[in-house]
C-alpha cells in the first residue's frame, strides 16, 4: 500500500521537495543547537519553555481533534464521515510525531530521553504524557492502517480492530487532559493553575484540529478528485463552530475569575497577554497584538463559518477555518505557555523572543509533520480513489 | 435474590471499594512523605507535613537584620557557595546560573504587601535567597526521572547524570530557585576566560543541558560539616542551621522564640527556610 506514496504528479514532488528543503535547513539549525546547547534559543532562566513546548501543546490538540471524526463515525454510525475519518486518524499520527519531535528538540540532554522509561515516575505528569502520547500514536497507526488496508483489499475491516478503535476515543481525551495537567498542577503559576485548563484545551482542540482538516480537505478537492462530501463538510462546520464557541466561553470564565476576584496573581498574566503589564516604569506587551488578533480572528471565524454553510461557499469555509485555526494557534501555540512565565516567581518580567535557529528548528518539525501527513494522505486517497473508480 | 438486586449489590460493593481505595491511590500519586492535609500537631515549624520518620529535617533561619548590620556578609555567602560548587559565571542574565543570591524584599516576598508605608526600608535589606528545600516539593513531584529528589534528611538534591533537561522542575518551583545550563559551563568566553573562575576539584562541575540549584551542601553535611554559607555567617549568627525535628536544636529554639516568615506559605510547599525581617 505504501508504494502509492512513490507515484505522484509533479505538484506532489515539488511539494515534497519543498518540505525536504525546510527540513534540511532546520536540521542544520538543530546540529548547531545540539553542539552549543539550548542557549542558542531565546529561552532564559525566567522563560524556560519557548516555542518548542508551546507548539507541542498546540499539536496535542490537533491530534486530539481527530476524535471529532472517529466518534460520530464509529460510535454513532454516522456514514457521511466515511471518507474523512481516515484523514482524521492520519492527521493524528502526523501531529503526535511533531509533538514528540518538539519534546526532543526541547530537551537539554536528548540522549537521555529514555531515562523517563528507565526510571518510571508515576507522580510526574510528564511520565503519563509520554505514555498517552505514544499510546495514541500506536492506536492511530494501527486503526488507520488496518481499516485502510481492508478497504484496499475490498473487505470489511476485521472485528479485532474494533476494541482498539473504541479505546482510541477516550485515549484522545486523555492526551489533551494529561497535557493540561502538565501545567495546571503547578502551585506557583496562577495563570495555569485553573481547573478549566483541560476542558479549555479540549474545546480549542476540537475546533482547531477539524478546522485544519477541513482546509486540507478543500485543497484535496481542488487538486485531486477526492471529495469528502457536502454532508460531512456541513456537519464539520457545526462541530468546529460549537467547539470554538465553547473555547471562548471558557476564556470568558477565566477573565471573570481573574478580574472580578481582583486576585493579583490571576490578573497579571492576563494583563500581560491582552493589555500590557505595567511594571516599574515600563509596560511589557510583546504578545498583546497577537492575543488580540487571536480573539478577533476566532470570533470572526465562528461567524463566517456558519455564513459559509448558509451560502454553501467553499471559499468562505476555507477562510473561516484558517481564521479559527490560527486564532487557536496563537492562543495555545504562543500565549498559553509563554504567558505562564510572566511575571516570574520573583515578580519580575523577562520577555521572550525566539532566535533564528529556534524558528528554523520549529519550521523543520512542522515540515516533517506535513511530510508524514502528505505520505499518509497520498496513500489513503490513492486507495480510496482506486476503489471508487 | 433477583438478578437486578444482585447487580445492584455488586455495583454498590464495588463503589465502596473504589471509594476506599481512590484516596490512597491518589496520595501515592503525590509524593510519599508529605501527607496532603495535615493540620493537627504538625503545625509547628511553619505547618509542615508529618515529621519524616528518619528523624532529621534540615532547616535554616535567615536573620536579615544581621545581614543589614554586616554589609558585604550576604555577598560573601554567595561568592563562597558559588566558588566551592563550581557555579559558572556567564556574565549575562539570560544564561545566568545561581544557587544563592541577594535580592530585595519585594522580589523575595512578592505577595506580601502588608508593609506599605515602609517599602524603601524593606527594599534596601539584603535578603539571601536560595532553594527552600520544601517539605512538600513541587519540583520533585514534577521531575519525570527522579533526577531531583528528597533525601531522608529533607534536602532537595539533584542527580546531574540523570537529568534530561526538560525543565519541568523550573516551571514547578514557586521560588525561582533553579537554573539551567543553557550552554557548556566548562567552556570559555570569547576572551578565553573560563566560566568557572577557579575550579574546585572536590566538587563536580556540571555539563550543558542539566538543571542545578542549591543542594544545602549535602556533600558537607555527609562529612559532618555545616553548609558553607552558614559557616561564613557563623560569627554573626545571621544564618542558623539545624534539625527542625529536634526540639532542642538551636534552629528550633530560634523558631520558638522569634517571629519568622516563609516565602509563599499559601503554595503549600512547606519550606524549610525561615526569615527574620
Amino acid at each position: 500500500m505504501i508504494e502509492k506514496a512513490l507515484k505522484g504528479s509533479t505538484g506532489y514532488w515539488v511539494w515534497m521537495l519543498f518540505l525536504l528543503s525546510i527540513m534540511g535547513v532546520g536540521g542544520l539549525c538543530y546540529v548547531q543547537q545540539f553542539n552549543y546547547g539550548l542557549g542558542i534559543t531565546g529561552m532564559s532562566r525566567d522563560v524556560t519553555w519557548g516555542v518548542y513546548i508551546s507548539q507541542f501543546t498546540f499539536l496535542v490538540g490537533v491530534a486530539a481533534g481527530g476524535l471529532m471524526l472517529v466518534l460520530p463515525y464509529y460510535i454513532h454510525n454516522y456514514k457521511a464521515f466515511g471518507r474523512i475519518v481516515i484523514l482524521g486518524e492520519f492527521m493524528a499520527i502526523a501531529a503526535i510525531a511533531m509533538c514528540l519531535m518538539f519534546i526532543i528538540a526541547d530537551l537539554g540532554q536528548p540522549m537521555r530521553a529514555m531515562n523517563v522509561l528507565l526510571h518510571p515516575t508515576p507522580h510526574s505528569m510528564l511520565f503519563w504524557d509520554m505514555i498517552v502520547l505514544n499510546g495514541y500514536l500506536v492506536l492511530n497507526i494501527l486503526c488507520g492502517w488496518v481499516v485502510l488496508q481492508s478497504e484496499y483489499k475490498g473487505i470489511k475491516y476485521p472485528k479485532w480492530i474494533k476494541p482498539f478503535i473504541y479505546l482510541s476515543i477516550p485515549w484522545a481525551i486523555s492526551i489533551h487532559t494529561v497535557t493540561a495537567f502538565l501545567y495546571c498542577g503547578l502551585p506557583g503559576r496562577h495563570f495555569w493553575l485553573t481547573a478549566i485548563l483541560a476542558p479549555r484545551f479540549l474545546a480549542s482542540a476540537f475546533a482547531a484540529g477539524p478546522a485544519l482538516l477541513m482546509v486540507i480537505a478543500m485543497i484535496l478537492k481542488r487538486t485531486t478528485k477526492f471529495d469528502v462530501g457536502r454532508e460531512a463538510q456541513d456537519k464539520l462546520v457545526t462541530i468546529i463552530g460549537y467547539a470554538a464557541m465553547l473555547n471562548f466561553f471558557f476564556l470568558g470564565c477565566e477573565f471573570f475569575v481573574a478580574y472580578y476576584s481582583q486576585f493579583p496573581g490571576h490578573m497579571h498574566t492576563l494583563d500581560y497577554l491582552f493589555w500590557g503589564l505595567g511594571h516599574g516604569d515600563q509596560v511589557y506587551n510583546n504578545l498583546v497584538p497577537f492575543m488580540r488578533a487571536s480573539v478577533v480572528m476566532g470570533l470572526a471565524g465562528i461567524a463566517l463559518i456558519f455564513v459559509s454553510r448558509a451560502k454553501q461557499s467553499d471559499g468562505l469555509l476555507v477562510v473561516s477555518c484558517l481564521l479559527i485555526f490560527f486564532a487557536f494557534w496563537i492562543d495555545k501555540g504562543l500565549g498559553l505557555v509563554l504567558g505562564g512565565f510572566v511575571p516570574n516567581m520573583m515578580d519580575q518580567v523577562t520577555e521572550y523572543y525566539p532566535s533564528a535557529q529556534e524558528l528554523g528548528i520549529t519550521a523543520a518539525i512542522w515540515a516533517t509533520g506535513f511530510f508524514i501527513l502528505s505520505i499518509l494522505y497520498k496513500v489513503a486517497i490513492s486507495v480510496k480513489l482506486e476503489k471508487e473508480a | 435474590m433477583d438478578s437486578k438486586r444482585r447487580d445492584f449489590l455488586k455495583i454498590a460493593g464495588l463503589t465502596a471499594i473504589a471509594g476506599i481505595a481512590a484516596p490512597s491511590a491518589f496520595n501515592s500519586l503525590l509524593k510519599g512523605e508529605a501527607v496532603a492535609s495535615e493540620h493537627g500537631e504538625a503545625a509547628a515549624a511553619g505547618a509542615h507535613g508529618a515529621a519524616a520518620p528518619t528523624g532529621k529535617r534540615w532547616g535554616m533561619v535567615i536573620d536579615v537584620k544581621k545581614f543589614a548590620e554586616n554589609p558585604g556578609l550576604a555577598e560573601k555567602c554567595v561568592s563562597t557557595c558559588h566558588a566551592i560548587h563550581n557555579v559558572p559565571d556567564f556574565g549575562n542574565k539570560k544564561d545566568e546560573i545561581k544557587w544563592i543570591w541577594v535580592d530585595s524584599f519585594k522580589h523575595v516576598f512578592p505577595d506580601d504587601s502588608s508593609h506599605y508605608k515602609q517599602p524603601e526600608a524593606l527594599d534596601s535589606l539584603p535578603i539571601l535567597t536560595l532553594c527552600n528545600h520544601c517539605d512538600n516539593p513541587p519540583c520533585v513531584r514534577a521531575c519525570p526521572t527522579q533526577a531531583t529528589f528528597k533525601t531522608k534528611d529533607g534536602v532537595i538534591a539533584m542527580d546531574y547524570h540523570r537529568c534530561i533537561g526538560c525543565r519541568f522542575c523550573m516551571a514547578a518551583c514557586p521560588y525561582g530557585a533553579r537554573s539551567f545550563n543553557w550552554r557548556d559551563p566548562r567552556g570559555k568566553n570569547a576572551n578565553g576566560q573560563p566560566f568557572i573562575k577557579a575550579e574546585n576539584p572536590k566538587f563536580p562541575t556540571r555539563m550543558r543541558g542539566v538543571v542545578e540549584k542549591c543542594n544545602f551542601c549535602v556533600e558537607r553535611l555527609a562529612i559532618g560539616q555545616i553548609p558553607a554559607c552558614v559557616e561564613v555567617a557563623a560569627q554573626t549568627k545571621a544564618l542558623v542551621f539545624g534539625d527542625l525535628n529536634d526540639p532542642a536544636s538551636e534552629v528550633s529554639q530560634v523558631l520558638k522564640t522569634t517571629f519568622t516568615i516563609q516565602r509563599k506559605p499559601s503554595a503549600g510547599t512547606h519550606p524549610s527556610l525561615f526569615y527574620i525581617i
